[in-house]
């Protein structure tokens, strides 16, 4: 693996089943670096989210079951370990959606996510304004319930939520969901800043393949439920298959979708 | 027009009694949706081992301590028996379960205190007494004041603590609590220890005045037009709730009752109930659904 930094995270071979019967992940590895950004890639049910809830072991609460395979962080097999555990050892997933409490202040949201913290009360004051200051919006929304924010606003209320919990490691689902190009931007930026200020290492699923590959220092494809190609982000940008089935682009240079239909490039993989 | 204010007060006041009993529905609501039909029962309990330790010779205090020790204890062990190895049923499937817990809970209270109606004095007499001309109950004044009390402390608690903040995230988002390392767990196990102890407030306060017996679970029916009423997810809409139940049943009953040929108040604050939840479903102060557009 040609990745900077000790490995963080290991996932090795996972097999994940939902309800005892079905089958969603077949055999996903991967290692996120110490200090790294890693970008989970691939269409609508390709297994992103299920494999960022295997990690943060969320997927119990929807009957799903590692069945296969180990995950390791900091080298400690983590796959038993409960939600609390995982973000007492420095682990937080932001969930897609957001799924920030509605009725709850934005303030009191960020609060929530120094639930596990026992450095007591000026240490996350600190985190606080340390989030203020990556998100001065929320500062001005502080007060207002988290339901009536916008969109943009909630994702940032989410993100912020989960740097109160003073994670090594961010478990980032889905970040540009339903937001302005603009926001996205804004998002990844920070996201970026967290990365290299406070040395927060993420793992990032995103369909925004764009984005994802500009801002990760490397990425994995999925397609259904498995690893079909990884490599530095540079490389996967100037992939063709990549180009072709995930940028939009070809050799001719972007072209418009109504003519994918009449040629396509055939996958030099396997899924 | 002063015995309209005589019967208004009155019914506030037995109002009052009413909330205490709702508020132990709403603290279990909001933390985790499910309707929880072994409230009246856990009421009952308390009161039924209150008694029992009073009988063994406990002083007043202590006994309280004991029972509230019992109830937290009990809290416990429904979250780990009953509860948790349901996380993720649907919730009917949740109700049913506190059906069959209430039927536990009663019979096991029934079992280890006996089955006889007991007196239960908790030091207040039930005397009258007079304001400007209108008679009231000293006890119902009492039982008020303690709920004024345990209401200030529950605000406190959900507002101004950790905990109390962990819960009301477990309310809005079961998902996002456990992503953010809030155990639910430990959430589940001290909501429920909170309705064990609004259930051994208001089974002491419902037991010294009806007595100690098997019917004291049965008061939990006048909860639910006062949770229909005030919304299931708010503290202030059971307290408001109760209030308007209590008042408006001695008000029709005095007022409106003799031309139906009286006792009304069994059934007016059902009629109530039911002509709200045609108007206003999510109750006067229930969780406004949150949608943006």
């Amino acid at each position: 693996m040609s990745q900077g930094g000790a490995p963080l995270l290991v996932i090795n071979n996972i097999e994940v089943i939902y309800d005892h019967v079905i089958l969603v992940l077949k055999g996903v590895s991967l290692t996120v670096p110490e200090g790294g950004i890693v970008a989970l890639l691939g269409a609508n049910g390709a297994g992103k989210t299920t494999t960022l809830k295997a990690v943060s072991n969320l997927l119990r609460a929807e009957r799903g079951e590692v069945t296969k395979g180990s995950i390791e962080y900091k080298g400690q097999r983590i796959d038993r370990l409960t939600p609390n555990d995982l973000v007492k050892l420095g682990v937080v997933q932001v969930m897609e959606g957001r799924h920030c409490f509605e009725h709850l202040t934005v303030e009191e949201n960020l609060l929530t996510g120094a639930h596990t913290r026992k450095d007591g009360r000026a240490a996350v004051a600190r985190d606080l304004e340390m989030v203020y200051g990556y998100f001065p919006r929320l500062k001005e929304r502080r007060k207002s319930q988290a339901g009536y924010t916008s969109g943009g606003e909630q994702q940032m209320t989410a993100i912020g939520r989960a740097l109160l919990a003073a994670p090594k490691m961010i478990l980032l689902d889905e970040p540009s969901m339903g937001l302005a190009p603009q926001l996205v931007e804004e998002i990844f930026t920070i996201v970026d800043a967290l990365n290299k200020k406070e040395k927060v290492s993420f793992l990032l699923a995103e369909q925004n393949t764009n984005v994802a590959l500009r801002f990760a220092d490397y990425g994995y494809i999925l397609e259904n439920g498995r690893v079909v190609l990884d490599g530095e982000a540079q490389a996967l940008r100037e992939n063709e298959d990549v180009k072709e089935f995930y940028l939009g682009l070809s050799s001719q240079g972007r072209k418009s979708f109504r003519d994918t239909k009449h040629y396509r490039r055939r996958k030099r993989w396997l899924a | 027009m002063t015995f309209f204010f005589e019967v208004l007060i009155g019914g506030l006041l037995a109002g009052v009694m009413y909330s205490l009993v709702a508020l132990g529905f709403v603290m279990i609501f909001k933390a985790s949706g499910v309707f929880n039909f072994a409230q009246g029962a856990l009421v009952l309990f308390a009161a039924l081992t209150f008694v029992g330790f009073m009988e063994k010779g406990l002083p007043f205090w202590v006994a309280m301590a004991v029972t509230l020790a019992v109830m937290m204890g009990s809290a416990i062990l429904i979250e780990r028996f009953v509860l948790r190895p349901l996380v993720n049923q649907p919730p009917i499937t949740l109700f049913m379960a506190t059906i069959g817990l209430s039927f536990l809970l009663e019979g096991l209270g029934q079992g280890l205190w006996g089955s006889q109606v007991r007196a239960l004095d908790i030091g207040i007499e039930d005397l009258p007494f007079d304001v400007l001309g209108m008679t009231f109950s000293k006890f119902d004044f009492f039982a008020a004041g303690c709920a004024a009390l345990l209401v200030g402390a529950l605000v406190l608690f959900f507002n101004k603590t950790r905990v109390g903040l962990a819960l009301r995230a477990v309310a809005d988002d079961h998902q996002a609590a456990l992503a953010v390392g809030i155990p639910l767990q430990f959430v589940w196990a001290v909501v429920w220890a909170v309705a064990g102890l609004v259930a051994l407030v208001a089974g002491l306060l419902w037991g010294s005045r009806l007595g100690v017996q098997f019917s004291l679970s049965l008061v939990a029916l006048k909860a639910l037009p006062v949770l229909i009423l005030g919304g299931f997810t708010s503290i202030a809409g059971a307290i408001v709730g109760g209030l308007i139940i209590g008042a408006s049943e001695k008000l029709a009953e005095v007022f409106i009752g003799p031309y139906f040929g009286g006792a009304i108040e069994n059934w007016f604050p059902y009629m109530l109930a039911l002509a709200f939840l045609l108007i206003r479903p999510q109750g006067l102060f229930g969780e406004k659904i949150i949608e943006r557009v």
